[in-house]
């Protein structure tokens, strides 16, 4: 038997990731800065490590409801409408998920499957393409440009949209081009989606950092919220990456199917990560709001070193990622990553491993000290220099 | 512009380039908001933390309970004063709640300390009583932790 004639061929196509490579390299070096992390460097703030800790103690050991504790549902359901505006059911209309990872993998797996098309926009997370793949739907990628800061533009959306598009991601603030979709440009796209028959998957795990205006999510806008599901967590707002817990909202019929796949492929969320993340929702706030002052900080000094060093880097006012242009040195994403590491021993990722589109651009995490990126801004404009010399 | 204190407070080694660039502004402006915070004495003096335990250095210090009674017309802090001129006061608090200043002192041995609450602290007119506490060990000070045992153990490349 040859095992790999077992794998089905639509899961055997999907490309792994294309940045272990890195991984390997860097591991060999000494001094070397990783801007190729996509996860706060910040530790969960204490008091949410505390409760986690302390549900430990108390013998807090066992399954909770298969949508998670209906504590943790109420505390989302307040999130939602204090910052959001949007009511959500605890009981119907909210499922916690491992991770928002998870709700992504389950919401396609209810909603697309074979003749049914996806609309991802890119560059992207690379798990949406990866996702509806697997359940055999088509991904239509749309390619997101740097001269529209990389916004999701009304035409590019109309342009895409086919009577067979079944589910429409947004992806905002974006992974890894840190674009946000402010208001009036979402707004947009909530008029044109509001009387198609499609699901909205909106992937909001970069809420929280948002660093002018306010987040707005598309479920908030007239017609939208009966066909959106939200998608959130904790990863990124609370520095709660390992713990895996994340959690989506929408209508009761969406979410109860989720719920039930969830049920049979995972029963329920981790236990402990979900009493962190009821503290995490009753009483960190502060800290949510002194990483983001924190972020916001480094998020100019990196954008500032590109743009000195001659890169174009559009201003990203969301997640923690800059992705500057490289175009003008010459080399290929690839090469520019594989060059700077091995030559000033800093680690970008490319572009394209968020979608083809991305190709001559370079993800840089800002989730780093404000020492580090100093030190690794120098090193990349040495390097940037020798490239043009 | 106070986000420049939150930033110094954490970290006053950065230069004033550098915090420019962290908060969109230009560096004469930064420059000029530092020199008004130092010249009202908002920004006091800059300091480093040092854990001396790691070093050679003999150090004792001592947290002191100390109760007055205030002065006439000029409350607490006349009798404060003259306890915090002395180079060995580290720190002079004044408090509420069941005693008054928290003196901390800083001396080579716990000889040296006790003899200076003996001979110059205890003797003074307004000062009622005091109780003198050695501090062990310092797991904390200024928000930083002595022994921090959290590194950044994430992997290289996640996306
Ligand atoms: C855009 C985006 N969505 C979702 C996730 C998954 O997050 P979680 O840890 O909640 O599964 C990530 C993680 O990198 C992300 O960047």
């Amino acid at each position: 038997m040859n095992i790999g004639d077992m794998i089905l061929p639509h899961v055997k196509s999907v490309p792994p990731s294309g940045i272990r490579k890195y991984f390997d390299m860097i591991n060999e070096m000494k001094d070397a800065i990783s801007l190729g992390i996509g996860e706060p460097d910040f530790v969960t703030p204490w008091n949410i490590r505390e409760a986690g800790i302390y549900s430990l103690e108390q013998g807090h050991t066992h399954y909770s409801a298969n949508a998670g504790f209906i504590e943790l549902r109420e505390e989302i359901s307040r999130y939602m409408k204090r910052k959001h505006g949007l009511e959500y059911k605890p009981r119907e209309e909210i499922v916690v998920t491992v991770g928002g990872s998870e709700a992504i993998d389950a919401a396609l797996r209810a909603l697309a499957g074979p003749g049914d098309e996806v609309i991802i926009p890119e560059p992207s997370f690379v798990a949406y393409k990866g996702c509806a793949s697997f359940c055999g739907a088509t991904p239509v990628v749309i390619d997101l440009k740097a001269e529209n800061q990389f916004r999701l533009t009304p035409e590019q959306l109309e342009n895409a949209l086919t009577p067979k598009t079944k589910v429409v991601i947004i992806p905002f603030p974006n992974n890894p081009t840190g674009a946000i979709m402010p208001g009036e440009d979402m707004a947009r796209i909530a008029e044109i989606l509001k009387d198609r028959d499609v699901i909205v998957l909106s992937d909001e795990l970069y809420s929280e950092l948002t660093y002018e205006g306010r987040h707005m999510s598309i479920a908030s806008y007239p017609g939208m919220k009966e066909k959106t599901i939200v998608i959130n967590g904790f990863s990124k707002a609370y520095a709660m990456t390992g713990w895996r817990i994340g959690y989506a909202c929408g209508h009761r019929d969406l979410i109860s199917v989720m719920t039930k796949i969830h049920q049979y492929a995972i029963m329920c969320s981790p236990t402990t990560a979900q009493h962190a993340a009821i503290e995490a929702l009753r009483n960190s706030d502060h800290d949510v709001e002194s990483m983001k002052r924190e972020y916001n900080r480094r998020r100019r000094a990196m954008v500032d070193g590109f743009r000195r060093m001659g890169l174009d880097c559009f201003e990203p006012l969301g997640a923690f990622y800059v992705f500057p242009c490289i175009k003008s040195t010459g080399l290929t994403s690839d090469e520019f990553c594989e060059k700077l590491l091995a030559e000033e021993k800093v680690l970008v990722v490319p572009g394209n491993a968020f979608g083809e589109c991305g190709e001559g651009f370079v993800r840089a995490t800002y989730a780093n000290s404000i020492e580090n990126i100093f030190e690794a801004i120098k090193r990349i404009e040495r390097f940037v220099n020798n490239c043009r010399k | 512009m106070e986000e420049i204190l939150e930033i110094l407070e954490k970290n006053n080694k950065l230069t004033e380039e550098q915090i420019a660039v962290m908060l969109g502004k230009s560096v004469q402006e930064v420059k000029e908001a530092i020199k008004k915070y130092e010249d009202e004495k908002v920004i006091v003096g800059y300091s480093t933390l040092i854990n001396w335990d790691k070093t050679n250095k003999e150090k004792v210090i001592t947290l002191i309970e100390v109760k007055v009674t205030p002065q006439r017309g000029e409350g607490f802090d006349k009798v404060a004063e003259r306890i915090y001129r002395y180079p060995e006061v580290k720190a002079c608090y004044l408090m509420s709640g069941g005693f008054d200043l928290t003196v901390i002192i800083e001396g080579k041995t716990m000889k040296e300390v006790a003899l200076f609450v003996a001979e110059k602290l205890a003797p003074l007119e307004s000062v009622l009583s005091t109780a003198t506490h050695f501090v062990l060990k310092k797991y904390k000070d200024e928000g930083i932790t002595f022994e921090d045992k959290e590194k950044d153990d994430r992997e290289a490349v996640v996306l």
